[in-house]
């Protein structure tokens, strides 16, 4: 294994994470207003391709030609650099999500993940928290009032939510082991019993409570005061044009794709799925179009949420995250400490030898 | 028990922002209401306030005698008309005058009908035409050429017929003939209310018009 083979697959998969990710921040965009529209009873967009489907491209040339203001009263390197830094995270995160199986070539393994950090999780909580210095510097580096407003509330409210993510993960922690991606998706093949996969989804108010809180990590609804348009014209991106706008714009996607995507990895079993007795040559691309799947299925659920919730207040917000939310997740992070302590170290009398979950 | 009452009201207190989502998900399953403007067009209302229209006779005089009423009843002050003599070798309207300028501006006209009600001739009636944009101020002032209809009748549409303009409908009874149609009302079925589109002549007088006979005076 040789430097530059090593260099060669890196570059390789760092291309194909980041082509990825762009065509499926146009197929999101898309997928977003056609579902808003039919939940709406209404045709969405219709015009550009067929079914619209090149809406996404005609909307970033668009953004392209646009030409890109500089406001007098913004300090400039923070303005210019804001979009760069929300941008350059959501990208780096999707860097540790494994895909799909790892598949041979010749005498190596290669690993369909960006690099198998053995603190995967760490690197994302981790991440994510870098993702505020955006939005606050976005914000203040505008140098108007409405900006400002909506970067003080988003760096509050991402900073609590991610206090209850971080928290929601720690019984699954505790459950599979060990904070790498890969070795939590390998933890969730099989299946209890023959019927029900053996997904991580057992430990549902973490599910719920991550779900919920990466929803206001994305700034979506019902937690999007930060970019309200009714309220404070644009937030944080208020004063942002042309390309600069489409790169805050690119990463909200992206990370709401982050955020399914992670979901899916550490708590509905990742890449693993039947493969319905296909051959070899076609059983490779399974694993990918399963995890495919899943996290459509949680965008679904987004924009879901999205066409479904009115927004929430300022004060609810808060409220939400750090009464409900963290104190539910502390909870539970005793109660499941309770239940992985009794399964690591079971007393005599339990479990019986009928039960299945050991 | 009590107890198993409070739990289930808790679970549907808790269930019910699902309840929410039920609507939205059902909503994808019934179909759409938009109208795909300019291929599919929304049939309009009998008596919608479209573009106006100077009518003629079935014999081709004018029907407008320009007697300014319409612009003097206009709220918003768009219709200017400047009445002239008729020449006597060819009359243009029966009547002593004739609309010699008759100047409406669409930007100002707020398309209350007013006009039309006030018209005793009625010359001045509304169609179902409202695909007026213009590029100038100056376009959106409709002359007297522009207003008048046809010889044959048919509405004078300075657009020719195209993807954006249906000019079918216009074709259909003019705007008087539907205003004062019967629509549904039991007690006038079958009786045409009175406009000479239908023809010249006289016609019976219509419902409550003749006062010597006690039942139709009611």
């Amino acid at each position: 294994m040789t430097g530059t083979e090593l260099l060669l697959e890196g570059a390789v998969k760092v291309v194909a994470a980041f082509a990825l990710l762009l065509v499926n921040t146009l197929l999101l965009v898309w997928f977003e207003r056609k579902v808003v529209s039919d939940m709406q009873n209404r045709v969405g967009p219709n015009r550009a391709g067929p079914f619209g489907i090149l809406q996404t491209v005609a909307d970033g040339l668009k953004l392209f030609f646009k030409e890109s203001l500089t406001p007098r009263k913004a300090e400039f390197v923070p303005y210019i650099l804001a979009p760069v830094a929300a941008l350059v995270p959501a990208l780096l995160i999707f860097l540790v999500i494994p895909i799909g199986r790892p598949f041979t070539i010749g005498d190596r393994t290669v690993q369909l993940v960006g690099m198998d950090l053995n603190i995967g999780i760490l690197y994302i909580l981790a991440l994510s928290s870098l993702a505020v210095y955006a939005v606050v510097l976005a914000g203040w580096s505008s140098g108007s009032k409405y900006p400002l407003l909506g970067a003080v509330r988003a760096s509050a409210q991402m900073i609590s939510y991610e206090a209850a993510m971080g928290l929601a993960l720690v019984p699954l922690i505790l459950f599979t082991g060990t904070t790498s991606l890969v070795a939590i998706v390998d933890g969730q093949a099989g299946s209890f019993g023959g019927l029900v996969p053996a997904w991580n989804v057992v430990l549902i108010p973490s599910f719920a409570i991550f779900f919920i809180a990466g929803v206001a990590e994305t700034n979506r609804a019902p937690f999007d005061l930060v970019e309200a348009e009714q309220e404070i014209v644009g937030g944080y991106h208020t004063e942002y044009s042309g390309l600069r706008f489409a790169l805050f714009f690119l990463a909200e996607y992206i990370n709401m794709f982050n955020i399914s995507a992670i979901t899916v990895v550490l708590f509905l079993g990742g890449w693993n799925g039947p493969d319905f007795g296909a051959p070899a040559s076609v059983a490779w691309l399974f694993p990918i179009l399963w995890f495919l799947l899943k996290t459509y299925v949680l965008l679904f659920v987004f924009v879901w949420i999205r066409a479904s919730l009115p927004r929430m207040r300022y004060d609810q917000l808060m409220t939400f995250g750090w009464k409900r939310l963290i104190p539910i997740s502390l909870l539970w992070i005793v109660l499941s400490t309770v239940a992985i302590g009794w399964r690591r170290f079971p007393p005599g009398w339990w479990p019986p030898e009928w039960w299945p979950f050991a | 028990m009590w107890h198993e009452a409070v739990a289930m009201g808790v679970i549907s207190d808790l269930l019910g922002p699902m309840k929410g989502f039920a609507v939205t998900f059902r909503q994808m399953f019934k179909p759409r209401v938009t109208v795909q403007y300019p291929k599919e067009q929304r049939v309009k209302p009998q008596r919608f306030h479209g573009r106006h229209v100077l009518n003629r006779y079935p014999d081709g005089m004018e029907k407008c005698i320009g007697c300014e009423l319409c612009a003097g009843v206009c709220p918003a002050r768009c219709i200017y008309v400047r009445g002239a003599d008729n020449p006597e070798e060819a009359p243009i309207s029966p009547g002593e005058r004739f609309g010699f300028v008759y100047e409406i501006n669409m930007l100002r006209c707020i398309f209350c009908g007013m006009c039309v009600e006030a018209c005793p001739t009625e010359a001045i009636t509304m169609t179902h035409l409202f695909e007026m944009s213009v590029t100038d101020r100056q376009d959106a002032i409709y002359t007297k050429d522009e207003l008048l209809v046809r010889r044959d009748g048919t509405p004078n549409h300075p657009q020719p017929e195209g993807p954006l303009i249906d000019l079918r409908e216009l074709r259909l009874g003019d705007g008087w003939l539907r205003a004062t149609a019967s629509s549904g009302r039991a007690a006038y079925e079958g009786e045409i209310a009175w406009t000479p589109s239908a023809g010249p002549g006289l016609r019976p007088p219509e419902r409550g018009q003749r006062p010597d006979d006690p039942e139709e005076a009611r």
